[in-house]
C-alpha cells in the first residue's frame, strides 16, 4: 500500500539528513503507529507519504515514496487527495472554510463527487464522530477538541484508502481522545482503511495499534514491528510498559486488561508495602497565593465561568482538569491577568492581577500558554535570555541560570523556532520563571511533549512547589496529574464539580484514572515511581 | 449538477444572492434621496429586517461596525464642510478664523464664516454615503460574503477561494493581534502606544505567514486546483473567447451610456461579447472537475426578497423621474423636511423580507462548548466580541 524505497531526506540548510535509507512498507488496512521523540523525524516521515515532503517543505528527497503504486515524485499532494487524507497537528491551521458543515465537503467538491453522495458522507460523518450539533457552528468558535474531530472528519469524508494522523488526540481531553480513537478503529475494521499515526501519548494510542515504527532520530534506522517487541525496548514508552518492564512480565502488557490479568502477584506483593505519601500530606503550606471569589465570565450568552471559587496555597501543585471548553484556560488566563474578570474577584497576593501594568505582573505571576512558542520572539536562546533581563529589570544572567535548572545544556545560539517542543516549553518557562513569581499557571504543558521532556518537566514542578511556589496546571495529561499534583479541581461547563486531593479525585473516576491506577486498584499506587519503591520497600521487608 | 432525477434539497436560510441584492438595491434607493427623514427609513428598514433574521453567526454583529462606521462619516464629512467647505451664503452660525491661501490656491478655502445651510447640507451628504454603508453591513449581518463567494460558477471559483481566504486573513490577524498583545503583557512589555505597536508588528505578520503556508499545504493536500486533462486547443479557444467577448462587452457598455457613438447603441456589441464570455467561462469551467455541496436553491422566498428591494429602488428612481417634490433636501429657505408619499410607501416594502424570509435557526453559539473560540488560544474574545 505505501512503500518507502531508499528514501532519505535532508531539509534544506540542514547539515544531517532528516530520514536516511528508510525502507518501510505499510500494508492495507494496518494501524501503524510512528513513535519516537521530540525531532526525530516522526512529522517528516508522514508528510513525505502525500509528497508535502518535499513539495511544499522544499529539501531533498531521494529514493521513491509511492502509494498504492502512485509515486509523489510525479503525483502532486493533490492528486493524491482521493487516496490519502492528511491531519495534521494543528487543525485549526488547516480549516478552508467557515462552517462546519462546508469544510466536511470540501475535499470531496475538489474531487469532484456526485451531490447526493456528499450529502450522505456528510451526514454518516457528522454521526460517526459526534460533530451533528455544530454542524452550523463557524469554525472559529469551536474549542481545540471538537477543531480535532471536524479536521479528521474533512479528510474522512472523501473516504481515502489511507489516513495519516499527526498526533491526534494531543489536543483532546480523555474521553474524546477515546471516542476518536475508538472510530478510527472502527474504520480499520470495518472498512479497511489504513493508518498512520503519530503520537505522544502512547497510553492512549498503544492498544490500537497493529505495528510500531520507531524513529530514533538523527537520521539512524528505523525500528519496525510488532507493538510489544518495539516497546519492550523503545526509549519511549507509557506508563502500562514501564509497569510491565518492572515486574518483569513478557512480552509486555499493551492494555490495562492485558496488564490486570497479569498483576495478581504483583498486587499481592505490594499490598503489605507502606502506602505511598500523596504529595499533599507533606507539603508546606505556605499561605494564600492566588485566590479567586466567584468568577463569573461570560462570552456573548455563553457561560464561560460561573461562580468559581479557588484558592492556591503556596507549595501546591493544583491541576484543572475538564472536557475540552469546560473554562480550564478561561480560569488560567483570569488568574494572570490578561482578562478583568466580568464579575468576581481574582487576588494574587492581594492584589488584582489585570490592574497592574506588565512590568509588576511579570513578578506577580507567570503563565506559559498552550503554544509555549508565542511568548519568544528573539533570534536565538542567548538572545532570548538576554532580552528578558534586560526589558524586565532583572541582573544579567538571571534567566540564563533559570534556564540551566530547568534544562540544562540549552544550544544558545539556536532559534527558538528550531527548538524541539520541550526545548521551548523550557525556554518559556525559564522566561516566565526569572522574576521568581510566587504564582505560575501553566496551559496544556504536555501538549507535544515526548516522555523525557515530561520527566524534565515533573521534576521542575516539584522543584518549585518545594520552593513554595504555587503552581496551577491546567491538562488533560492525567499521567502528569498522578505524578505531581496535590489537588486536583474538576471544571464541567464552567463549574467546579469536584476539587480535592489529587489522588482521591483522580482515582474514583474511571476517565481521569491513569493506568497504573487502573491496573492496580483497588491498591492505591498511581505512578511507576511509586511502584517502584513500593517493590523496594517490600523485598526489604522480606 | 443533480445526478439522478432527485433535486438534491438546499441548505436552511435565505440565498445569500437574495439578501445582497435587496441590500444593494436599498442602498441605491438610499443614494437617490437626500431627504434625511427617507434616508433614516432607509436605514431603520434595513436595521429592523436585520434584527428579525440575522443568526447568531460570529459575521452577524456586523450591523454594528458599520452603524459606528457611517457615525464616523458623517462627522467628518460636516468637520470637513466646516473647515474647507464652500462659503454658501445663508445663516451664520460662527464664523472661523480665515487662512489667507496663495492665489495659485483659488477656490480652495480654510476658515471663515460657517452657515447652518452648507452644515446641513454636508450632514445629509454623509448622512447619505452612511446608510449606504449600514446597507451593505445589514447584507453582511444576513449572509455571510463566504456564502455569496460559494455561488460564484465553477470557472471564477479559484478566485473566490482567493477572496475567501484573504477574508479570513483578517479574523486570523485580530486574533493574533491579541495572542501577540497577551504575550506581551505575560513577558512584561508594554503593550501600548508606539513601543508596544513595534514590538508587536513582526511576530503578527510572522504568524500571520506562517497560516498562509499551512494553508496554502493544507489545500493542496485536499484537492485544491485538481485538473481534468483538457486538449491544448479547447484551452486556447476558451481564453480567446473569453478575452474577445470581454472585449466587445467594454466597446458595448460604453456605447450604451453614450447613445449615438456607436450603431444601434453598442448593444449588438454587448450581445455577441456576452455570448462569446459565456462560451469562454463555461469551456474553462469544464476543465474544473468539481461539484457543489448543498447549493444555494432559488426559490419563491428569494423572489419576494428580491422584488421588495426592487420595489424600493423603482419607487425612488421613478419618484425622482416624476419630480416628486421633499425628495432632495432644500435648504434655502430652511425649513422642516416633507414627507413624500411614493418613496414613502417604496421604502417601507423593504420591510417584507423580515416576515417572507425564513427564520433564522438561533442555534450558532448556544452550548458552554462554544467557550472555545479561544481557550485554545491565548486571546478569550470570540471573534466577532471585536466588534
Amino acid at each position: 500500500m505505501i512503500t518507502f524505497s531508499d528514501v532519505s531526506f535532508s531539509y534544506p540548510d540542514a547539515t544531517a539528513p532528516t530520514l536516511s535509507h528508510v525502507e518501510l512498507s505499510i500494508g492495507e488496512g494496518e494501524l501503524c503507529l510512528v513513535v519516537g521523540e521530540t525531532g526525530s523525524g516522526k512529522t517528516t516521515l508522514l508528510r513525505a507519504i502525500n509528497g508535502l515532503v518535499p513539495h511544499f517543505s522544499g529539501g531533498r528527497l531521494s529514493g521513491e515514496v509511492s502509494i498504492l503504486g502512485r509515486s509523489t515524485r510525479e503525483f502532486p499532494p493533490r492528486e493524491l487527495a482521493d487516496i490519502v487524507g492528511v491531519v495534521g497537528q494543528n487543525p485549526a491551521a488547516s480549516f478552508v472554510t467557515d462552517v462546519v458543515e462546508d469544510e466536511l465537503a470540501y475535499t470531496m467538491e475538489n474531487l469532484g463527487i456526485a451531490p447526493d453522495v456528499m450529502r450522505r458522507r456528510v451526514e454518516d460523518t457528522l454521526d460517526l464522530l459526534g460533530l451533528h450539533e455544530l454542524r452550523h457552528r463557524p469554525l472559529l468558535t469551536l474549542s481545540g477538541g471538537q477543531q480535532q474531530r471536524v479536521a479528521i472528519g474533512a479528510v474522512l469524508t472523501a473516504s481515502p484508502r489511507v489516513l495519516v494522523l499527526d498526533e491526534p488526540t494531543s489536543a483532546l481531553d480523555p474521553a474524546a481522545a477515546e471516542e476518536v480513537l475508538g472510530s478510527l478503529t472502527r474504520l480499520v475494521h470495518d472498512v479497511g482503511l489504513t493508518v498512520v499515526m503519530a503520537e505522544h501519548r502512547l497510553e492512549r494510542v498503544i492498544p490500537f495499534a497493529d505495528r510500531v515504527v520507531l524513529v530514533p532520530g538523527g537520521g539512524a534506522q528505523l525500528e519496525v514491528g510488532p507493538t510489544a517487541e518495539i516497546m519492550s525496548a523503545s526509549p519511549v514508552a507509557p506508563p502500562i510498559v514501564e509497569l510491565g518492564r518492572l515486574a518483569g512480565w513478557s512480552p509486555v502488557p499493551l492494555s490495562v486488561r492485558d496488564a490486570r490479568r497479569r498483576a495478581g502477584p504483583l498486587r499481592q506483593r505490594i499490598s503489605a508495602a507502606p502506602h505511598p505519601v500523596a504529595p499533599s500530606d507533606h507539603v508546606d503550606k505556605g499561605g494564600v497565593v492566588g485566590s479567586v471569589r466567584r468568577l463569573t465570565v461570560r462570552y456573548g450568552e455563553v457561560v464561560a465561568l460561573g461562580d468559581v471559587d479557588l484558592e492556591v496555597d503556596a507549595g501546591e501543585v493544583v491541576a484543572v482538569m475538564g472536557r475540552n471548553g469546560s473554562g480550564k484556560s478561561t480560569l488560567l488566563n483570569h488568574m494572570a491577568g490578561l482578562r478583568a474578570p466580568g464579575s468576581g474577584r481574582v487576588r494574587v497576593l492581594g492584589t488584582s492581577p489585570s490592574d497592574v501594568p506588565p512590568r509588576t505582573l511579570i513578578s506577580l505571576v507567570g503563565l506559559v500558554p498552550q503554544d509555549a512558542g508565542m511568548l519568544l520572539y528573539g533570534e536565538s536562546v542567548a538572545d532570548e535570555c538576554a532580552t528578558a533581563d534586560r526589558e524586565t529589570g532583572l541582573d544579567p544572567g538571571t534567566t540564563a541560570a533559570v534556564l540551566g535548572e530547568v534544562l540544562p545544556a540549552m544550544p544558545p545560539d539556536r532559534h527558538p523556532r528550531d527548538l524541539s517542543e520541550g526545548q521551548r516549553l523550557a525556554l518559556a518557562l525559564a522566561v516566565v520563571l526569572a522574576p521568581r513569581p510566587p504564582l505560575l499557571l501553566l496551559d496544556e504543558p504536555t501538549r507535544g511533549l515526548d516522555y523525557p521532556s515530561k520527566h524534565r518537566l515533573v521534576a521542575t514542578l516539584r522543584k518549585l512547589a518545594a520552593d513554595v511556589v504555587g503552581v496551577v496546571v491546567a491538562t488533560h495529561d492525567v499521567e502528569l496529574v498522578a505524578q505531581v499534583a496535590t489537588r486536583a479541581v474538576v471544571l464541567a461547563e464552567g463549574e467546579i464539580v469536584s476539587d480535592g486531593a489529587a489522588r482521591e479525585v483522580v482515582c474514583h473516576s474511571p476517565v481521569f484514572a491513569p493506568q497504573v491506577a487502573k491496573v492496580l486498584a483497588p491498591e492505591p499506587w498511581l505512578t511507576v515511581d511509586e511502584v517502584r519503591q513500593a517493590m523496594e520497600a517490600s523485598s526489604s521487608h522480606a | 449538477m443533480t445526478i439522478g432525477r432527485r433535486r438534491s434539497p438546499g441548505r436552511p436560510g435565505l440565498h445569500p444572492a437574495a439578501w445582497w441584492l435587496w441590500a444593494g438595491c436599498l442602498a441605491g434607493a438610499a443614494s437617490r434621496t437626500t431627504n434625511p427623514i427617507l434616508l433614516a427609513m432607509v436605514a431603520a428598514v434595513a436595521a429592523f429586517v436585520v434584527s428579525a433574521r440575522r443568526t447568531s453567526d460570529p459575521w452577524s454583529r456586523s450591523l454594528v461596525v458599520f452603524f459606528r462606521l457611517g457615525l464616523v462619516v458623517v462627522v467628518l464629512r460636516v468637520v470637513i464642510e466646516i473647515v474647507f467647505g464652500d462659503r454658501v451664503p445663508g445663516h451664520v452660525l460662527f464664523t472661523l478664523p480665515q487662512v489667507p491661501l496663495p492665489s495659485w490656491a483659488a477656490g480652495v478655502s480654510i476658515g471663515g464664516p460657517v452657515t447652518t445651510e452648507s452644515v446641513l447640507q454636508a450632514a445629509v451628504d454623509g448622512l447619505r454615503l452612511g446608510v449606504v454603508l449600514m446597507c451593505f453591513g445589514a447584507a453582511n449581518s444576513l449572509a455571510s460574503p463566504y456564502r455569496l463567494l460559494r455561488c460564484l460558477p465553477a470557472v471564477l471559483y479559484e478566485a473566490g477561494v482567493a477572496v475567501t481566504v484573504s477574508l479570513a486573513f483578517a479574523p486570523e490577524v485580530v486574533m493574533a493581534i491579541a495572542g501577540v498583545r497577551d504575550a506581551r503583557r505575560l513577558r512584561g512589555r508594554p503593550t501600548r502606544g508606539v513601543a508596544g505597536l513595534r514590538g508587536m508588528a513582526i511576530p503578527v505578520l510572522e504568524s500571520a505567514l506562517d497560516r498562509s503556508l499551512q494553508l496554502a499545504s493544507s489545500m493542496d493536500a485536499r484537492g485544491y486546483g485538481r485538473r481534468v486533462a483538457v486538449a491544448a486547443r479547447t484551452r486556447r479557444l476558451a481564453g480567446g473567447s473569453t478575452a474577445v467577448g470581454l472585449l466587445l462587452v467594454v466597446v458595448g457598455v460604453y456605447g450604451v451610456l453614450d447613445s449615438g457613438s456607436l450603431p444601434a447603441g453598442g448593444l449588438p456589441f454587448l450581445a455577441v461579447g456576452a455570448v462569446l464570455v459565456g462560451y469562454g467561462l463555461g469551456a474553462s469551467g469544464r476543465r474544473t472537475n468539481r461539484t457543489r455541496y448543498r447549493p444555494d436553491r432559488w426559490g419563491a422566498r428569494e423572489w419576494v426578497v428580491t422584488a421588495s428591494g426592487a420595489c424600493v429602488l423603482a419607487g425612488l428612481v421613478l419618484a425622482s423621474a416624476l419630480g416628486v417634490p421633499g425628495l432632495q433636501l432644500e435648504v434655502y429657505p430652511l425649513h422642516v423636511p416633507t414627507l413624500p408619499l411614493l418613496p414613502t410607501v417604496a421604502i417601507l416594502v423593504g420591510l417584507v423580507p423580515a416576515v417572507a424570509a425564513p427564520a433564522p435557526r438561533r442555534s450558532g453559539i448556544d452550548r458552554p462548548g462554544a467557550t472555545a473560540a479561544s481557550s485554545h488560544r491565548l486571546s478569550t474574545e470570540p471573534v466577532g466580541g471585536a466588534a
